[in-house]
């Protein structure tokens, strides 16, 4: 399976749902689809784009985020799991796409590969009740819609090949990729506001 | 000595006063009376955190949602975080409001917080976060308020040292 194919199978999915991506091929491949203003791209500080989600979730209950992890990165911060279980904000889905690789840096091999780590297990470990592990693109479709229509925290984990873009590169600088995904959470409040 | 209760309410009152709504933390000895009161606050949301640095995700979440947030820590949770402080908050131009407990310093007596206490103030000249010391309980609330406003009008990280003066009786 490849991540994405995954990726165009939820794109029509996210036009008001607030998205987080971790570095290199994830945040690439999605932009790659057209970038959306609800779309953050953590190109860095590897590990904390489940934390954004959080964040993100507790802080607006109303909004629906998804956060699109990868296993070198959520490796780096395994608690987080943890955090999510205890505070389990219901409209956070968070995807792990495990290609048990490093891509981005090289293709080393990471914990995962061979099925040594199971980051599901982690995930259920850690007390999140929701966990989906998927290693086809129907398998990882109807786990998506599933967690969609729960309403509660839900994790996916899904196995994908290690393979990235041909090129990478955006028309957006970082800053000003967190100026306007910031904007847009605004204006939203704003609008629901008025209307209510 | 024994963690400073007034102090401790002092410092709460002062998140509270300078409109912070959502505060993350990972429990430490001198946090402690602190937290207890976020806990049971019904103003003010509560995120404990496995790890410092996953706090400053949280924190940036919290930004982007328009949720006044602060971050309490242990400076040798400011030093396990500063690839997220680093490379999510600066490089985003996030603001952090930091109240760190300044352990290990004037006064320590245990062994375990002096290498952390000592260089502290040198990590964070080396970031360019900007620092002010908290002593006095009657300036503490000020000084809040003063990093609070000056995180936001920077879009940086700031942070404010809870000294052994301010959190020990």
């Amino acid at each position: 399976m490849e991540r994405a194919r995954c990726l165009e199978m939820i794109y029509p999915e996210l036009t008001d749902t607030l998205v987080v991506t971790i570095m290199g091929a994830s945040a690439q491949e999605l932009y790659n689809l057209g970038h959306r203003e609800n779309f953050f791209y953590l190109q860095h500080a590897m590990g904390l784009a489940s934390s954004i989600g959080l964040g993100l979730a507790m802080h607006l209950p109303a909004e629906r985020v998804v956060v699109l992890d990868g296993d070198g990165s959520v490796l780096m911060n395994l608690g987080t799991f943890a955090t999510l279980a205890r505070y389990r904000p219901r409209n956070l889905i968070h995807i792990v796409f495990d290609n048990g690789s490093l891509l981005s840096t090289g293709g080393f091999d990471s914990h995962t590969t061979s099925g040594i780590t199971d980051i599901a297990a982690i995930a259920r470990g850690a007390g999140i009740e929701h966990v989906a592990a998927v290693d086809t693109a129907v398998g990882f479709g109807e786990a998506f819609i599933a967690a969609l229509e729960r309403n509660d925290l839900s994790v996916i984990v899904a196995k994908v090949a290690a393979i990235g873009p041909e090129h990478y590169g955006m028309d957006l600088q970082l800053p000003e990729n967190a100026f306007r995904f910031r904007r847009w959470i605004q204006d939203r409040k704003r609008a629901t506001e008025q209307t209510s | 000595m024994t963690v400073s209760y007034d102090n401790s309410k002092i410092i709460f009152d002062g998140i509270k006063a300078a409109g912070i709504k959502s505060v993350s933390a990972l429990p430490e000895t001198w946090l402690g009376l602190l937290l207890q009161r976020a806990e049971s606050d019904p103003d003010v949301q509560l995120v404990q955190v496995a790890k410092e640095e996953e706090a400053v995700g949280v924190a940036a979440g919290a930004y982007f949602a328009g949720t006044p947030h602060a971050l309490l820590m242990q400076n040798h949770g400011f030093l396990g975080a500063i690839n997220g402080i680093v490379s999510l908050a600066q490089l985003y131009h996030i603001p952090l409001c930091m109240l760190i407990a300044l352990r290990g310093h004037w006064g320590e007596p245990y062994p375990w917080h002096t290498r952390g206490g000592i260089v502290t103030e040198a990590v964070l000249r080396a970031l360019s976060i900007p620092f002010e010391y908290a002593r006095e309980p009657a300036q503490v609330a000020k000084q809040i308020r003063e990093a609070w406003t000056f995180s936001q009008s920077s879009l940086s990280p700031v942070a404010l040292l809870l000294t052994r003066d301010l959190m020990e009786d």
